[in-house]
């Protein structure tokens, strides 16, 4: 028999192996070169923290952060209002729980395909000649195409929204499931309109999943750098699409040290998110 | 103003999309600031009938009169009643004191009003304690006090209760019963009390509503169900009766004679009904007004008397249930072949029985109660 301990251990090994292999070790390697010394000739292993202070001391590091940090704000702004409105019919107002279900495998439909193909398919919508210039033109709405339908901020925000709502449906899918209905009826008994029982209900309730949706939305746009290059035009960049320029002309450390100053920074946004909304609280006393 | 918490239904009707009907043409006056209980077995309609006075369901036909006014199609709030929800629906991300707060704070009553309104009520169902802690950290009999508080907060004219006592343990439910009750008394106003169990119903009650498929099948006092059952169904459900069923052979007068399967004849008060020679007609016996004797012969018993085995002895503490296996399985129809006693504590050990031990169980006439109608299929403990 083997004794408590090793069993224990023997439990917990492939997953630390697994962990090990594909997030210590290369998160070790990102740190170990964001320390190397680059110059024109080549990579010289070393210990500096020159590639930190030219990180730092860049203007357009700023600029970088700022801009994503905005497409973050505005994404996870919209993707929270439709993700929440739709969570919301699907759980509370398709009374057939096999049509809710098959309605929520409809909106994992564009999931099918590549997320290229689903970017690129906003062109013949959005562009000069698309759909939605040629119909208002056709009505006499406007008489000159709208330039800031495609490569613009504009397209940048509806192509992150159309690609991470579903991030922010399934866990208010999830929460909404979890509400007790019997709560809905104690709300009217109360008196509350309906606007009234999602605000001092739902919200409430669904805290965690809100929660979880907004950290998947926030990572992923701060993470993302070709969905701003090409529903920009290649006029907008992100953190990552710096880093992806820096790596194309191997400044390896650079974009290492880059890598790791933005590791810091959305972990630090997660733990505030997760500061303000005790995720594990939430889920472990609602049961 | 007079009357404010009566309550009429008329013609109340519902049919379910499905097509189920489970309320079927249910006519029932409840008086102002009365304890009225609904009771029948699981799928009789009762939950129906309160959620369509709370508004949390629509009737497909009839009106439901509070004070004198139709409220069907006004929303619950406005209906002047509030519900207690079996599961108790309390909101599990608020303290106790916020949940009672609740409908106070929909209405938009100010922060310090509601919750100087919330303590008041908190303190008469002495939760003073615990009034800024979380459903999920109370007791079950502490989150029905809660949900009692929620009820009552907003002054309403009628309390609905759907199945208020059933989460609890049988001790809680007792304590609760009698709480349940003495708050009724208390606030004076008419509540509504949906239940499966009897005695709760008994208990509690001012007037006692026994339901089957969807209709009325008698509404009177407690007493009046317990010992004045209308229908053999309500004697079944009830228990505490024996249903026996026999032949009219004539009747002379006021009084019927049954002829008994064994050449036995049962007598007993026509009252308003009078049914015609050769029909069978049903009529129970109360369990606690039977004498037990012991019966060796063979042959037919005494009028007003049947005959048969012990099957089984339970000591009840205050009285000794005697379950006999009858000698005639036809004659009665309470749970297919059975005729239970129940025989004074003192009484019975004086010279106990042995199962298989032959006995014949008597009664006087005016015990036996004619019943209208036939024996109600399924068979209720």
């Amino acid at each position: 028999m083997l004794s408590a301990r090793v069993r224990v251990a023997l439990q917990v090994l492939p997953l630390a192996l697994v962990l090990l292999v594909f997030f210590v070790v290369p998160i070790g390697f990102v740190v170990a070169v964001s320390f190397f010394h680059y110059d024109d000739f080549g990579i010289v292993p070393a210990f500096s923290p020159e590639n930190y202070a030219a990180v730092l001391s860049e203007h357009l590091t700023l600029d970088l952060y700022l801009s994503t940090l905005r497409f973050a704000a505005l994404v996870w702004f919209f993707t929270l209002i439709i993700g929440f409105w739709v969570a919301y019919f699907l759980v509370f107002h398709v009374r057939n729980q096999l049509v809710a279900i098959g309605l929520f495998l409809v909106c994992t439909v564009p999931f099918w395909t590549s997320n290229i193909i689903r970017m690129i398919s906003w062109l013949p919508l959005l562009g000069k000649e698309g759909l939605i210039n040629r119909g208002l033109i056709g009505l006499g709405v406007i008489h000159r195409p709208l330039e800031f339908l495609l490569f613009s901020d504009f397209s940048v925000v509806v192509s992150y929204v159309h690609l991470f709502t579903i991030f922010m449906i399934v866990p208010l899918f999830n929460s909404m499931s979890r509400i007790d209905r019997s709560l809905f009826e104690a709300a009217s008994d109360a008196g509350t309109s309906r606007l009234q029982t999602v605000l001092f209900v739902v919200v409430p309730l669904v805290k965690s999943g809100i929660v979880l949706g907004s950290i998947f939305v926030i990572t992923l746009v701060m993470g993302d750098f070709y969905v701003v290059r090409v529903m920009s035009g290649g006029s907008r960049a992100s953190v990552v699409s710096a880093m992806f320029d820096d790596i194309s002309v191997l400044l390896f450390p650079h974009a290492a040290a880059n890598a790791v100053f933005l590791i810091i920074i959305v972990v630090l946004m997660v733990g505030l998110i997760l500061r303000a909304v005790d995720v594990r609280r939430e889920l472990v006393d609602q049961r | 103003m007079a009357g404010r918490g009566r309550i009429d239904l008329v013609g109340l009707f519902k049919r379910f999309p499905d097509g189920t009907v489970a309320v079927d043409g249910v006519n029932l006056a409840v008086e102002d600031g009365s304890y009225c209980c609904l009771l029948g077995p699981s799928g009789c309609g009762k939950t129906t009938i309160l959620r369509m006075i709370a508004g949390h369901e629509t009737p497909t036909d009839g009106e439901i009169v509070i004070g004198g006014e139709n409220v069907v199609g006004q929303p619950p709030s406005r209906r002047g009643t509030a519900m207690m929800f079996q599961s108790y629906a309390l909101f599990p991300h608020l303290t106790v004191r916020d949940n009672i707060a609740f409908s106070l704070r929909a209405r938009g009553v100010g922060k310090a009003e509601r919750y100087r309104e919330a303590d008041r009520v908190i303190e008469q169902v002495q939760l003073a304690a615990l009034a800024s802690r979380l459903p999920a950290q109370l007791s079950g009999g502490q989150q029905q006090r809660v949900a009692l508080a929620r009820a009552i907060v907003t002054k309403p004219r009628v309390l609905l209760l759907d199945e208020p006592l059933s989460a609890l343990d049988e001790f809680l439910r007792l304590q609760m019963r009698s709480e349940l009750r003495q708050m009724q008394r208390q606030l004076g106003i008419t509540f509504i009390h949906v239940t499966h169990t009897q005695l709760e119903a008994v208990a509690v009650a001012d007037q006692v509503v026994v339901m089957d498929r969807g209709r009325i099948e008698q509404s009177s006092s407690a007493r009046g169900i317990y010992a004045e059952p209308k229908s053999a169904y309500v004697a079944r459900f009830m228990g505490g009766q024996n249903v026996l069923s026999g032949a009219v052979a004539e009747a002379p007068g006021a009084v019927l004679r049954l002829g008994g399967p064994r050449g036995q004849h049962f007598l007993l008060a026509a009252r308003e009904r009078r049914p015609a020679r050769g029909q069978t007609v049903y009529f129970s016996v109360r369990r606690d007004r039977v004498r037990l004797a012991r019966w060796a012969r063979d042959g037919a018993p005494p009028d007003n008397a049947v005959t048969g085995s012990v099957k089984a002895v339970e000591y009840q503490g205050t009285y000794v249930k005697v379950t006999l296996a009858l000698a005639m399985a036809e004659t009665a129809v309470n749970g297919a072949d059975e005729f239970v006693v129940y025989v004074e504590e003192g009484g019975y050990f004086g010279d106990p029985l042995g199962v298989g031990d032959g006995v014949v169980a008597s009664w006087e006439a005016d015990e036996a109660r004619l019943l209208a109608g036939g024996p109600a299929a399924g068979a209720p403990h």
